[in-house]
Parts: structure tokens; C-alpha cells; sequence
């Protein structure tokens, strides 16, 4: 974990455009949250949808780390992560609407976000079936000699599963470059790290296949980019994987169909006293880094966006039935 | 060696033909290269890729763990980054383990992202009884993966097909499953020199006849063979179709025949509910029924798990004289 004073010297010496950036980015995360709910309960969205509010410094912190080649293995819990990573927002939310604008023609829907120009793999709903594709993708960098990293985000109950201890031991033995983010919300769906894992320090697990593995404070989003930064440096110079649990919380249901019987309200409003974005806003403010009007003017913007992705997705058009069977296969193949 | 009409012959195994298509396909491209469970320095667990490690190198034959979730996994990621991995899987019954990572990414991925990842991934498998391998080594299960809608699946034969259908798989965009029957790796024949790639999009009649139709594909086939020559000795002349690929299925091939014979009998080495064999009479039903002078039939495997004694495995599975006693059986029933 960053010490407090490591923490308070990083923010000091934080350039106020690069702080502004990740403010925003966080931001149009936790707007397009509430949009997304708000639609939800308007019918606009459907399926399942699960919202990253309260885990937004994850996505944030560590995409600041990836070049434009390099890949983006998802979760379901996705909307963050593609945000973050630069899909862009009108796109994921005509997705979201199931409409043919989407950035997955809106085949895929909340958790199959897909994008090529920013080797963005999904969206991939069965825990922790994202993990081994990527080592195949990492091997593929390595085998034709690009330095990309792929970076894998999963989450604490994927630790939980035979893929992720595969995955660890081929990465490792294979060195392959990829950075795997576990995002340890503390809950796999509505069961509690200490019902699922004997052994709840997920790093420890990680660690013993022999490769780096580190604890960071998920909710701080300078802390994550440090540490993302220093796990891409080391993958980018050959030396293999990497493994980061960032330690966070989701403030929202699991879904939308979530009443959330196994938590207590205390324990959320307890967690939500550390979110990351009033928490980063608060702290830049208080290091004169920005100003209120600074948080206002971002406000303003990200609604913009939002609202306009709002309408990019109301426009958008449904795919012709027709279409139904298009993309079982490649086109232009035999059958 | 010998020649055939000008092309030059050459005497080999099923097992050397396999191993044969696989170096030519590495040596082709190098984008292609083959991993799975003890098929380097082992030699391969039914010796077809021995001292392809020696003479290719670890970066083309490589070994994994018993791992097969993971490297299945793995393999999908090297070809969405880029490769032409080829998998291979002991055995279909530990393909299990790499289910989800067949049907849940393999066969969705492109459909998933609207059309943007497809999967270039050729899974090698072997399948099926006959050496007294019981009930966790010996199933026949291609039926199942023949369900499933983004994936093709073969099962080549004879040994043109073991030549030559790996290398259209790898030129295939999507993910291909190559079932190869190992009673067949001893097979011995001749094999053209010059033998190269073939499609697998098309059944091939290899016994002409005009009774009866007997539809059958991989090791069965020689079973259907074997049981034409019995039955031409009794003045019943047999044509036997061998399917080559269960998914597409190439219905015109099997149609057309049914329309000469007017008699259609199904043999498959799976289970009987819910079979490739069942798909099959349903599809001739629909398509041929007023063509049919008997109901079809059907001779598939017991469904029992396979026992280990031989008489029981023998009794578990098709056999030549079922087939000769069900097609003397549905001639003489309409005289």
C-alpha cells in the first residue's frame, strides 16, 4: 500500500493538466454510471448490467500506464474499463441500447464491449474465461516481436477459479508480457472475500507462481497509476508478467437485480467516505493543484458528452433481422 | 513408392500423414505453431508429432501444462494477436476442461464484437474407443461440438483428409475442430507425394451403390466399408458416404444419394439420444422423406460409459455385422 507521505509527495508534484485528466476520466465514469441506471430503470437498457461506481480509479490509474497497441482483456463489469481506455462514450452507449452504432453492433450489449482500434477484448462475462486469452495475446506481442503489453482486468472471484491459477502458471513460464489488475471489490457478486478464499490476501495467491505481485489502494487513483506505471515498465522491458490487486469498492448492487441482502448499508456509506473522485477532487483542492470552478467546468463537459451519447444512442438504429445470422462466421468464407 | 496414373505413391500411416501436415503447415507459415500436453519432448501421447520438437524447435512445438482451460484459452489469444496456434487436446474427454473456453469465446467472439475479432484457432483432438481405454479416455463427443453454432468441426478418415484438411483449417478465419479416431493412427496406405490441402466443406461418396445409402464418417467409415463388401457379396451394393465434416453439414451429398437408393442408415460412434446421427435422420426427414422407401435407421454406440473388457467395448459400438444385418434387414423389409 502507498504510504500517506508518498502519496502526499505524488499529488504535490502532479502536473495540474495531467490531475485534471484523470479527474475527468473518473468523472465521465461515474456520470455514464448514472445514466446507464437511470435507462435502466426507463427500459432504454435491458440484461445485465453491472455499474463500476466506486472503482473508477482502477480503470483510470491503470490505463494511464498502456500505449495505444497495447490490448485491453475486460470484465464484465466493463463500462469503466472501455471508458477509460478510450472507446468512445457514444458507442458504448448505443451498445448499450442494443443498437448497430454500438462499439459491438449491439450484438454484445453491457458486458461484451468490443473495440479494434483500441485492442479492447471484451467484455467477458464468465469469470475469469478472459484470463488465459491474455497470455495468447501477450505470447502472440512476443512471438512477432511487439513490445505491447496486454493488461487484464478481472476481479477478486476470478481468483477463486482453476483459469486464473492456470493463467498465472503459463504466464509465468511462458514470461509473457501481461499485466494482470485484480480488482478486489471485496465481493464475488454477493459473497464476501473471506466465504470464498481461504486465503484472502489475492496477491499472496498470485505471488506464488513467482511473478511480481502488489497491493495498491484501488480507491486512489494516483497510487494505482504509480504502480501500473512501474508493473508496464518492468513487463515493456522483458522482464514477464505482473500481477496488481487493487483494493476497491463497488458502491452500487453487484446488477441491477441486486438487493444487496449481504451487505450493510453502514459498511457502503463507510466505503463511499473514500471515494476516489471526491476524495482526488477534495485533495487537489486542498493542494490549490485545482480550483472548484475547475471541478464545475468538468461537470459541465462530461454531462455534454453524456447527454450527447444519450443521442447518438436514441438515434441509432436497430440491425435488420435479417442480419440475424451475420458474424457466426467471417464473411466472405465458405460456411 | 509407387506411381498411380503418373502421380508418384508413397506407403505411410494415418499417424505420419497427420505428423507430415503439421510440419509442412509450420514450416509454411510462421505464424503457425503447435501446443498442447506432451507434444514435444514426449513425442505426442500417440507419437504423432515425434521429433517434431527436435527438428522445429520449443517455439513451434511447445509443451504445456495439464492445463487445458488455460492453453485452449491461450490459444485463442495468440489468434486474436495475431498466430495460427494449433491446439492440441489428448483427448476429447479432457477437452471438458476447455469447454468454456471453446463454446463461451471461441464460438462467440466474433458474433460477440459484431463482427470484429474472429477467431483463427484450429483445435486437434482425438476421439473415440477401441483400445480399451473405459470410460474417461474413450468417448466419442463430436456430436456435441457439432452442435455448437461459430465452430466447425472434421473428421478426416482417410489419409488424404489427415493430409490435408489441417492446412484449409488454418486458412479458415474461424475456429475449426480437427476429431481425429487414434485406431486409425496405424492405418496403413498409399498417399499421393504431392498431397496437399482439401476442402472441408464437402462429404465425398467413397463406395458407389445404388441400394442403400450409409452415412457415417472417421474410424466408422471403415466399419461401413467392411460391411458394403459383405453385403455386395450377398448382392445388396451399398453407397457409403463419409461426412468429413459435421458442421456445416454438407446435406446435398447425402440427399442426392438418398434419392438413388431410397434407403438412408446412419452410423455414428455416439451416444444414439441426441446424436449427430439423430440431426442427421431429423434433416432427412425434412428434406427427403418422400424419397424414403423404409423409415432410416440408426447404429450408434451403446449408451453406456465404456467399459474396459474387450467383449464389452466391442458390444458398446458399431460393428460391421450390425450394419449388415440392419441394411439386410431394411432391403428385404419392401422386398
Amino acid at each position: 500500500m502507498t504510504t500517506k507521505t508518498a502519496r502526499r509527495r505524488a499529488v504535490l508534484d502532479i502536473d495540474r493538466d495531467h490531475a485534471l485528466h484523470l479527474l475527468h476520466e473518473m468523472l465521465r465514469i461515474r456520470r455514464f454510471e448514472e445514466k446507464c441506471a437511470e435507462l435502466y430503470t426507463a427500459l432504454k437498457i435491458r440484461g445485465f448490467v453491472h455499474l463500476y461506481d466506486g472503482e473508477e480509479a482502477c480503470a483510470v490509474g491503470v490505463m494511464q500506464a498502456l500505449e495505444p497497441g497495447d490490448a485491453v482483456v475486460a470484465t464484465y463489469r466493463d463500462h469503466g474499463q472501455a471508458l477509460a481506455r478510450g472507446v468512445p462514450m457514444n458507442r458504448i452507449m448505443a451498445e448499450m441500447y442494443g443498437k448497430q452504432e454500438g462499439c459491438s453492433r449491439g450484438r454484445g450489449g453491457s458486458m461484451h464491449l468490443f473495440d479494434a482500434k483500441t485492442r479492447f477484448y471484451g467484455g467477458n462475462a464468465i469469470v475469469a474465461c478472459g484470463l488465459p486469452l491474455a497470455v495468447g495475446l501477450a505470447l502472440a506481442d512476443k512471438r512477432l516481436g511487439r513490445r505491447q503489453v496486454t493488461c487484464c482486468f478481472h476481479g477478486d472471484g476470478a481468483v477463486a477459479e482453476g483459469a486464473f491459477h492456470e493463467t498465472m502458471n503459463l504466464a509465468v513460464l511462458w514470461q509473457v508480457p501481461a499485466l494482470f489488475v485484480c480488482e478486489n471489490n471485496l465481493y464475488a457478486m454477493g459473497t464476501a472475500l473471506r466465504y470464498s478464499h481461504a486465503e484472502t490476501n489475492l496477491a499472496k495467491k498470485a505471488a506464488v507462481y513467482g511473478l511480481p505481485a502488489e497491493v495498491v489502494d484501488g480507491m486512489d487513483v494516483l497510487a494505482v497509476e504509480a504502480a501500473a506505471q512501474k508493473a508496464v515498465a518492468a513487463i515493456r522491458a522483458g522482464k514477464g508478467p505482473y500481477f496488481l490487486e487493487l483494493r476497491t469498492y463497488r458502491f452500487r448492487a453487484h446488477s441491477m437485480f441486486d438487493a444487496e441482502l449481504y451487505r450493510s448499508k453502514e459498511e457502503v456509506e463507510e466505503w463511499k467516505k473514500r471515494d476516489p473522485i471526491t476524495t482526488f477532487a477534495r485533495y487537489l483542492q486542498e493542494h490549490e493543484v485545482i480550483g472548484p470552478a475547475d471541478v464545475e467546468e468538468l461537470e459541465h463537459r462530461v454531462a455534454a458528452e453524456v447527454d450527447e451519447a444519450v443521442a447518438f444512442a436514441e438515434a441509432g438504429t436497430w440491425e435488420p433481422v435479417e442480419d440475424l445470422t451475420r458474424f457466426v462466421y467471417s464473411e466472405g468464407v465458405r460456411a | 513408392m509407387r506411381t498411380n496414373g503418373g502421380t508418384q505413391m508413397l506407403e505411410t500411416t494415418y499417424r505420419e500423414t497427420v505428423r507430415a501436415a503439421i510440419r509442412e503447415a509450420i514450416l509454411k507459415d510462421s505464424r503457425v505453431f503447435l501446443m498442447g500436453e506432451d507434444v514435444g519432448r514426449y513425442g505426442g501421447a500417440f507419437g504423432v508429432t515425434k521429433g517434431l520438437l527436435e527438428e522445429l524447435g520449443p517455439e513451434k512445438i511447445l509443451d504445456t501444462p495439464l492445463s487445458e482451460l488455460g492453453f485452449t484459452g491461450a490459444g485463442i489469444g495468440a489468434a486474436l494477436g495475431g498466430m495460427r496456434p494449433i491446439v492440441e487436446i489428448m483427448t476429447v474427454n479432457f477437452s471438458l476442461l476447455a469447454a468454456d473456453q471453446i463454446l463461451n469465446n471461441a464460438a462467440t467472439y466474433l458474433h460477440m464484437s459484431g463482427g470484429l475479432f474472429n477467431v483463427p484457432l484450429v483445435i486437434r483432438m482425438a476421439t473415440g474407443a477401441g483400445r480399451q481405454l473405459a470410460a474417461q479416455h474413450a468417448h466419442c463427443l463430436e456430436g456435441w461440438y457439432a452442435h455448437i453454432a461459430g465452430i466447425k468441426v472434421v473428421t478426416p478418415a482417410v489419409l488424404e483428409d489427415a493430409r490435408g484438411m489441417l492446412w484449409t483449417a488454418l486458412e479458415d478465419p474461424d475456429p475449426v475442430i480437427i476429431f481425429e479416431n487414434p485406431t486409425l493412427y496405424n492405418m496403413k496406405g498409399q498417399l499421393a507425394a504431392d498431397a496437399g490441402a482439401v476442402d472441408i466443406h464437402k462429404a465425398r461418396v467413397r463406395r458407389a451403390g445404388s441400394d442403400v445409402t450409409i452415412i457415417t464418417y472417421s474410424a466408422s467409415l471403415f466399419k461401413a466399408l467392411d460391411a458394403a463388401t459383405t453385403l455386395a457379396q450377398e448382392g445388396i451394393e451399398a453407397e457409403v458416404i463419409d461426412l468429413r465434416t459435421l458442421r456445416p453439414l454438407d446435406d446435398d451429398t447425402y440427399l442426392t444419394s438418398i434419392a438413388k437408393t431410397h434407403r438412408a442408415v446412419v452410423v455414428d460412434e455416439g451416444w444414439r439420444s441426441g446424436s449427430i446421427s439423430a440431426e442427421i435422420s431429423a434433416r432427412i426427414m425434412e428434406k427427403a422423406f418422400y424419397e424414403l422407401d423404409v423409415p432410416v435407421e440408426r447404429i450408434c454406440s451403446v449408451e453406456v460409459p465404456m467399459p474396459y473388457p474387450r467383449h464389452l467395448e466391442e458390444a458398446a459400438l458399431p460393428q460391421a455385422t450390425t450394419i449388415v444385418q440392419t441394411v439386410k434387414r431394411m432391403v428385404h423389409h419392401d422386398g
